[in-house]
């Protein structure tokens, strides 16, 4: 198991490598970047000598990309064309807040979705059942941004409950911009659980605990979820990842200042450096939220374990 | 002679139905896909109607009519230039139509060839190909859009592109899993026996045969590609002003969404019935294209 883990751990490396290298190329060739502009000032030929020399402009690209690779794994990503500020301390500093709103909405979410997927599925075919697929249906639907300004609209603007951005008045600023990106993710939790329990409920193991008498809440509860948990846990921790990096729209609609709004910020501004490193380190959170997300379901899941256990040990049988 | 005749009769009665007419059979049974298939046919009307504004009606300023709420006159209000929301509404169908559309054809044209390749050679072709789209997929899409937008500039045509490249990977790994349970098929062995061409095979043989899973994915994601179009647009990553695509009409008047909440309403209102129309219409084809999962 830990050889496994190990070995997805340095499958990371060459995905990062390539992600950061894409980025990078993108952004060299984005038009106007701040270098440009430098250059393409009145200069005498030995400031402009000078300029060429510091950002290695008489090299290759690459040798630039290694020479920003270098320092990336120091902790250092240069500092923004605008403000002039640390690019990683500016990420660091952010990257708290996104992480509060992402498991906020999280939490949200699954505690609203899983009980009402499973009472769907109980009473499938029900008033319950169907309104539960009616607004998951719609919850998928729904624009993150559209349904961002309505609950503005509604809950700060109309009657003025709570801020209606920023992040000043701690929980209260927290819980528009978490309900909202919790919304898709209810959504996708509740339609989940509902057809993993609805499969669930065909097994015949269900069928032998209810002979036996076991009472029905036991069952739902033990035989029932306990085998239609795994997708659903995988849904929620997918859609985690997602959260973490889509966090873009939710943040930039409620003034969140979180990483999302960050790199909005920096694309907006053309600000190159501070764009490059904030896209490349959430696309490293990216891959290793999704990596932790994919070795904790191999925990939970016994058959899933099973089966890495066998095909690692098959891959060295191989080797 | 009777005997042919009764046989004709059978065979009339219990016509057999094609396979497309087989799946319309059953999308026509799915309230949900027909509501689907209604509001699309709304959206086509309005894009039809569309072609006969011109632009010049709907950038055309004036002054006398700020922000009135909607009215006879004006169905779904002015906005703050005086601009008719109603027509600026109807016209913006073809922005979210062709994102939506381009968006999914750029990513399936790609996602489609390079997935069937992984899946009918597998080896290192196959190794390669998924380890460039695992490396797609990990970049997160928003900021992937936003970044191919700066780069290439804003244009409707970019925006398409933007959109396409974050559905790449997801119709490449269906393309191949779905090309995986097709090409040990016997079929294919006496195509390749025949002495086909490999390309021939795959998109003669292969594709066809493992059509339907892809056809849903598409449909499904349809929906996806116009919520990311949009909130591009949004974010000012779009389509260049004047032009009054949805997302972009919710940004500008933003800062109004008080006294003039009709401005966010109606375009946000369309874009959800829109996304919402093809997840249901995805729904349904998945119903109708593979009935073992119809009580899911």
């Amino acid at each position: 198991m830990i050889r496994y883990i190990l070995i997805r751990f340095l499958w990371l490396i060459p995905i990062i490598i390539c992600v950061s290298l894409i980025v990078f190329s993108l952004m060299e060739l984005a038009p106007g970047n701040a270098i440009d502009a430098m250059l393409s000032e009145d200069l005498t030929p030995e400031a402009r000598q000078e300029l060429i020399r510091r950002f290695n402009l008489d090299r290759p690209m690459i040798y630039r990309y290694g020479v920003y690779m270098f320092n990336l794994v120091q902790g250092d990503l240069g500092v923004s064309d605008v403000t002039g500020l640390s690019v990683w301390r500016e990420f660091i500093v952010r990257l708290p807040n996104t992480l509060v709103l992402s498991f906020t909405a999280l939490i949200i979410g699954a505690a609203i979705a899983i009980p009402l997927g499973i009472i769907a599925a109980m009473k499938a075919g029900s008033l319950v059942d169907n309104a539960v697929t009616v607004v998951s249906l719609v919850g998928v639907s729904i624009p993150v941004f559209w349904l961002g300004l309505l609950l503005i609209l509604a809950f700060s603007l109309h009657f003025g409950w709570l801020p209606s951005g920023g992040y000043e008045h701690g929980i209260r600023s927290l819980l528009l911009p978490a309900l909202c990106s919790s919304f898709a993710l209810m959504a996708n939790a509740a339609r989940q659980t509902r057809s993993n329990m609805l499969e669930v409920f065909k097994a015949d193991y269900l069928r032998t605990a209810r002979a036996k008498g076991v009472p029905e809440r036991v069952v739902i509860r033990k035989h029932a979820l306990g085998n239609a948990w795994i997708p659903i846990i995988t849904a929620i921790g997918s859609s985690l990842s997602v959260q973490l990096a889509g966090s873009v729209v939710v943040e930039s609609v409620f003034a969140w200042p979180g990483i999302g709004r960050l790199a909005a910020d920096a694309v907006t501004a053309r600000d190159v450096t501070l764009t490059t490193g904030v896209v490349i380190m959430t696309s490293i959170l990216y891959v290793l939220v999704q990596l932790i997300v994919d070795v904790l379901y191999a925990f939970v899941d016994p058959r899933v374990k099973a089966q890495y256990l066998s095909a690692s040990k098959k891959r060295r049988r191989a080797a | 002679m009777s005997n042919t005749k009764a046989n004709a009769l059978v065979s009339k009665k219990f016509k057999k139905r094609s396979q497309a007419g087989e799946i319309f059979h059953h999308l026509s049974k799915n309230k949900g896909a027909m509501a689907g298939f209604i509001i699309l046919s709304l959206l086509v009307l309005a894009f039809l109607i569309s072609l006969f504004i011109s632009m010049d009606s709907i950038t055309a300023m004036n002054a006398r009519m700020r922000f009135t709420g909607p009215s006879g006159q004006h169905w779904f209000g002015t906005d703050g230039f005086g601009r008719d929301l109603f027509l600026r509404v109807i016209y913006g169908s073809r922005y979210t139509l062709a994102i939506g559309l381009g968006a999914v054809t750029f990513g399936a044209i790609f996602g489609i060839t390079f997935g069937s390749l992984a899946g009918y050679y597998g080896g290192k072709l196959e190794e390669i190909i998924m380890r460039a789209s695992d490396v797609l997929a990990s970049i997160p899409g928003i900021l992937l859009g936003m970044v191919i937008v700066t780069v290439l500039g804003q244009s409707l045509q970019n925006l398409i592109i933007a959109v396409g490249v974050q559905a790449t990977p997801i119709y490449l790994r269906m393309a191949r899993a779905s090309t995986l349970t097709v090409r040990n098929h016997e079929f294919v062995e006496a195509a390749r026996a025949v002495g086909l061409p490999h390309f021939r095979i795959i998109f003669t043989q292969v594709l066809p045969n493992g059509l339907s899973p892809i056809i849903v994915t598409l449909t499904a994601s349809l929906g996806i590609a116009i919520i990311v179009g949009a909130s591009l647009s949004f974010l000012g990553f779009g389509v260049p002003v004047p032009a009054p695509e949805w997302g972009a009409i919710i940004a500008d008047n933003r800062a109004y969404a008080r006294s003039a909440p009709w401005l966010m309403s109606f375009p946000g209102f369309f874009i959800m019935s829109t996304v919402l129309a093809f997840n249901l219409l995805g729904d349904g084809l998945r119903d109708a294209l593979d009935p073992k999962l119809k009580m899911r």
